[in-house]
């Protein structure tokens, strides 16, 4: 399959753009200093945020310190605003785009990893930023919600084959491919676990590489812990109707697909 | 089945019928969603109506009281009706995502355009602008802050 993919695959470009994308709903408090972070650590980078209809003063300060901001007229949810990220992107021919929180729990000097890893390899497609990839960067969160990720985790890996640690870390390196193949189809709510199967089915690839992230710098997460079981069972959902749904296109010289390949 | 309860059942599906016919009249629902109304009401008022057909649908389907399997297929209508707006509502969140998306995008392309200087970039022009004195000088300022836009027109017109 790997032959396959050599051919396919588009060469690096000679002077690749780079695009940061930076969701934010009612960040005010922490995404001037992430817009400021990213262009201090990472220049190559453009940087737009994507203001998901706050009603703080989150937009605002995003200009300030220097990005360019997407404002949606009300709230779409996590998965509308990056979608609006790769949109932008895929419409200004990035060549790559990554997703930095505006919470601040992305580490913004992280993101040369990402790049360095994404350069490493020929034919990814994404490069993700995994808290659980190295056992000594130990992120703080509650158990339950370790929990629940390591048994997306586990789902995941047995689903597409490849070891996945942390299904729900956003913070992601997206190439052109991966870039337009989610500017036409993102996830509603919650998209980072069923993204990774989306990649899978539509023939892409992707790798994991270990991050350090923070706790969250301020504001509210998209995920209470009241929402955290309607996460789970939303999620689960996805995964399976997701296995119902997309099945990888053929192309010529590829195995003939065997169903219980993708099996559990 | 019993006079009184007929004389209800086909009392109720006219009526209902009446109303939907009225509020597409109106304008005031899409035939699109009407359609689906239309043959709920239609099919449940010849049911009310015509006894024998009711009889044997209901013999057809093991309920000894006739009555009863005309509340079961309007049930089966209504729970047909539920899913069909279900799947409306859903299909307008989507496309109401996309418009927002859409319009993110060119209001802000319409920003980058219009030339408005941003917050950060509005610190550097302000306090050169009240200091200059001849036209010609602003002119070439405000020529140079076209130039400064153009890559990003460019950009944003090549795709």
């Amino acid at each position: 399959m790997s032959g396959v993919y050599a051919q396919i695959s588009l060469p690096a470009p000679a002077h690749p753009s780079y695009l940061a994308v930076v969701p934010a709903y009612n960040e005010a408090a922490t995404v001037e200093r992430v817009v400021r972070d990213i262009r201090a650590s990472a220049p190559e980078f453009d940087v737009v945020v994507v203001d998901d209809g706050s009603t703080d003063t989150s937009g605002p300060a995003a200009e300030a310190a220097g990005a360019r901001v997407l404002r949606h007229p009300f709230n779409l949810g996590i998965g509308g605003a990056v979608q609006s990220g790769f949109v932008f992107a895929f419409d200004n021919d990035y060549d790559y785009m990554v997703q930095v929180d505006g919470d601040g729990q992305h580490d913004p000097t992280q993101l040369a990893e990402l790049v360095r890893a994404m350069h490493a390899e020929a034919g990814l497609d994404m490069v993700c930023g995994s808290r659980f990839l190295r056992k000594d960067m130990k992120y703080p969160s509650p158990l339950s919600r370790r929990t629940g990720i390591h048994i997306f985790a586990f789902l995941l890996s047995r689903i597409i084959g490849q070891r996945v640690t942390d299904p729900t870390s956003g913070f992601r390196l997206y190439n052109r491919r991966a870039i337009a193949l989610f500017a036409r189809d993102y996830p509603h709510d919650y998209p980072e676990v069923e993204a990774v199967l989306m990649l899978h089915f539509n023939r892409l690839r992707m790798r994991e590489v270990p991050v350090r992230m923070f706790a969250r710098g301020g504001g509210v997460s998209s995920i209470s812990s009241g929402k955290s079981a309607y996460y789970m069972i939303k999620v689960l959902l996805a995964i399976f109707v997701g296995l119902a749904r997309a099945r990888p296109v053929v192309e010529p010289g590829d195995d003939a697909p065997v169903a219980a390949a993708h099996g559990i | 089945m019993e006079l009184r309860l007929q004389l209800v059942a086909v009392v109720l599906t006219v009526g209902l019928l009446f109303i939907v016919l009225e509020l597409v009249r109106r304008r005031r629902l899409l035939e699109r969603y009407a359609l689906l109304w239309l043959f709920s009401a239609v099919v449940l008022m010849g049911l009310a109506a015509w006894r024998g057909l009711l009889e044997s649908v209901a013999a057809l389907m093991g309920i000894y009281y006739a009555p009863s399997a005309l509340f079961v297929i309007a049930f089966g209508f209504i729970l047909v009706l539920l899913l069909h707006f279900s799947i409306a509502v859903s299909k307008l969140a989507d496309q109401s995502k996309v418009l927002a998306q859409r319009l993110a995008l060119l209001e802000e392309r319409e920003r980058v355009a219009s030339g408005r200087p941003r917050a950060d970039e509005e610190i550097e022009l302000e306090p050169a602008r009240v200091t200059s004195v001849g036209r010609d000088e602003v002119q070439a300022r405000d020529s140079a802050s076209l130039e400064m836009t153009k890559p990003q027109l460019e950009r944003t017109a090549r795709r």
